[in-house]
This record gives structure tokens, C-alpha cells and sequence, in this order.
């Protein structure tokens, strides 16, 4: 990892607290949550719950990129079986790492693009 | 499917307080563009919206669900619907494309579940949570890094090429002693701040691109807190951030209770 890529690409404003306004939630903050969490009701439509772990295993890797990860030391989840068993799997995770490139950008672009229609 | 042809879609259930609601949640438009409505039953108020069968039928859905665009597009409308209604009162979150057949699926699923859900609106009632991260930063001061340091113990060079060495590993250890001393932060910075809040857990770090930064993200915290002591937490991450100088941190919410309301059973990680 280059020397310079340690500071931010646009310095964000430090939080000065909720009154004067915290930071607006991004696409990833929003996805982390409206997926994996909440209450879990069975309702009348069961999609297939193995196509959402593979959604959510491609969401897991476009918002906790590995090599991100590794490059901090941080391995969080690293220790949670429900991914690691596809990211420990070496061609497959070379392949997911690809899909996670492409998938990167794409959502780069449609916040970037949320962010003029906004 | 309902009779004409749709899917009743849930958001998320809030107390016996349907009145606000009578004029619709506040002319927002849902998921699919429909304006969100209420069903109540056993003193709960169920938000939901009616949805087409060939957009989120259980086909559709299952293709649409792989479809980024459509995602975000989704995720994003279904949020704003519940931040609305989380500022109205304490709200449970259904999770993306929780969709019913009918009304009676979703007043029986408002009987069946009137504990769990009594329960989940008693943890975050009078609460909100806020999510804060730290990004890995260098410092401005350039002396306070420990790699400055380490370079002088090491002795003037006797070469051109030493010097470039030294200057390398000097830089490198810079580099490293940076992260580990923002990993340290980040640690410290998640416990001081749960001493604020009533719960607390740990996000994945997101990926650099996603969250429009390019420092790494060494922390991803979500913390429930009480509405009283707000301002404390606040203030405490605006500390955090002054003692802590290889991490930036930044805070986001209040969300409605996403992180804190899970009944532990779903696919997702816990």
C-alpha cells in the first residue's frame, strides 16, 4: 500500500454531534442494515434463503473488502463461520474478489448518481 | 397474492398508535412508489405498502434481490419510510422484502408475534441508535509519529543507498506503527463510547470506495443510547476524536433501531 493512501482522498468534517448535524447515511450503512438485521417474520413469500446468503455474501464483500481488512489488522469477521467457509476457499475467493471489484464500482456509480438526483 | 394482483409489503411495526398515521406516513412515497399504510392488530400498528406481483412476486424478487440497482433503489425506499416513522415513536424494523399475501397475513403475524415485538419496542423505546465510525489517518504533525522516532535511533547513514533503505524502512515502519496505533484507538474508542450507550455491536469495516473514503475503516460500530444522554455520546465522540489522533471518527443517526431489535434466527450473521 502506497505511503500517501493512509489520508483521506476529501478530509470529511469531523462530527461536531447530532445537533449540528451528523454525517447522512450512505448506501452501505443503509444495506449493512435493511439486510442482515431486524426481527425475522416469515412471510408469505420465502425467497430461497440460500439465493439471499449469496446476496449477502456479495454484499459482505463490497462493504468489508478483504484486503482492506487485512491491510488494518482487523478481522472481525473474519471469525464468523457463515462467511469465511467461501472467503477461506482460494479460487473461489479470487473469483468473489473479481465480483467484488465489479460490484465496488457499480455501486460507486449509483451513489454517485443518487447523490446528483439528490 | 391480494386480490388485485399484489403483495403487501412490511416495514416495520410500531406501537397501539395508528392516529398519526390516518393521513398516511406523511406523503412519503414507499417501496414501488405506493404510499405506506397501517394495519393494526393486538395494539400494534404493522406500516406496510401494496406492491405488484411481477416486480416482487417471489420470481421477480429472487432476480431482482441479484440486481444491484434495484437494490439500492429498494433499500434506500424502504429506509426512508421507516426513519419517518421512527421519528413518530420506537419502530421494528422488518427486514428487506419481508411481503405478505393479504391483510390477514400480516394481522395474523401482528397476533402471533405480539410478544416479541412488545418486547423489541420495550428495548429501544425512549432510545436511538447512532452508528459511529474510525478511519486510520496520519496525523498532521509529522514528529508525533513513532516512525520518526525510530529513524533517529537508527544513526545517520553511510550511503546514498543506506539512506535510501533507512528512509524506507523508516517510512514503512511509520506505516505500520500508524495502523497499529489506529487499531488501539479503535478499540479504545468502542468501549469508552459503550460506557454511553444501553447496547452496542460491531459492523464489518466497510470498504474504502463504498463509504467515499479512502483512509481504511478500522471501526463500524452501531450503539443504542438513550434519548437523555445523546448529547453526552456526542460530546464523547467529538472527544474521542481530539484524543485520538490516528483515527478520524465520524457519527451517523439517529437510525431507527436496525442493529438492536434482531430475534437471532435469520440467515444473516449475528
Amino acid at each position: 500500500m502506497a505511503q500517501g493512501s493512509l489520508a483521506p482522498a476529501e478530509s470529511p468534517a469531523l462530527s461536531p454531534g447530532p445537533l449540528s448535524g451528523p454525517q447522512p447515511a450512505n448506501l452501505g450503512d443503509i444495506l449493512e442494515r435493511v439486510l442482515d438485521k431486524g426481527i425475522v417474520i416469515a412471510g408469505d413469500i420465502r425467497v430461497n434463503l440460500l439465493d439471499i446468503e449469496l446476496l449477502t455474501i456479495k454484499l459482505r464483500l463490497v462493504i468489508a473488502s478483504l484486503d482492506t481488512a487485512s491491510q488494518v489488522g482487523i478481522n472481525w469477521w473474519q471469525a464468523d463461520p457463515w462467511l469465511s467457509a467461501d472467503a477461506a476457499n482460494g479460487s473461489n475467493r479470487r473469483a468473489l474478489e473479481e465480483e467484488n471489484r465489479q460490484l465496488r464500482s457499480r455501486v460507486k456509480a449509483l451513489e454517485a448518481r443518487s447523490r446528483d438526483d439528490g | 397474492m391480494t386480490a388485485d394482483g399484489g403483495w403487501v409489503w412490511m416495514y416495520g411495526v410500531t406501537g397501539d398508535n395508528a392516529e398519526p398515521f390516518a393521513d398516511g406516513v406523511a406523503g412519503v412515497g414507499g417501496v414501488g412508489g405506493s404510499l405506506p399504510r397501517t394495519i393494526t392488530a393486538a395494539r400494534l400498528t404493522a406500516v406496510v405498502g401494496d406492491v405488484g406481483d411481477r416486480e416482487y412476486g417471489e420470481a421477480a424478487l429472487r432476480r431482482n434481490l441479484e440486481d444491484l440497482d434495484w437494490l439500492a433503489r429498494t433499500a434506500r425506499a424502504h429506509h426512508t419510510v421507516l426513519e419517518v416513522v421512527a421519528k413518530r415513536g420506537p419502530v421494528v424494523p422488518m427486514r428487506l422484502a419481508t411481503l405478505f399475501a393479504s391483510d390477514a397475513g400480516v394481522t395474523g403475524t401482528l397476533q402471533e408475534r405480539a410478544d416479541d415485538f412488545r418486547e423489541a419496542l420495550s428495548v429501544i423505546s425512549a432510545r436511538s441508535e447512532w452508528g459511529v465510525k474510525a478511519y486510520a489517518v496520519r496525523p498532521a504533525d509529522p514528529a508525533g509519529e513513532p516512525g520518526h522516532q525510530a529513524a533517529g535511533r537508527e544513526g545517520p547513514a553511510t550511503g546514498p543507498g543506506a539512506a535510501y533503505l533507512q528512509r524506507r524502512r523508516a517510512q514503512l515502519t511509520a506505516s505500520k506503527d500508524a495502523r497499529a496505533e489506529a487499531l488501539a484507538s479503535a478499540r479504545t474508542v468502542y468501549a469508552e463510547l459503550g460506557r454511553f450507550a444501553v447496547l452496542s455491536r460491531l459492523y464489518p469495516p466497510q470498504a474504502p470506495d463504498l463509504a467515499g473514503q479512502q483512509a481504511p475503516m478500522v471501526l463500524n460500530a452501531a450503539y443504542l443510547v438513550a434519548d437523555e444522554r445523546v448529547g453526552e455520546f456526542a460530546a464523547a465522540v467529538d472527544d474521542l476524536t481530539v484524543r485520538h489522533r490516528f483515527v478520524q471518527l465520524t457519527l451517523t443517526g439517529p437510525w431507527p433501531a436496525y442493529s438492536f431489535t434482531g430475534d437471532g434466527d435469520g440467515p444473516g450473521p449475528r
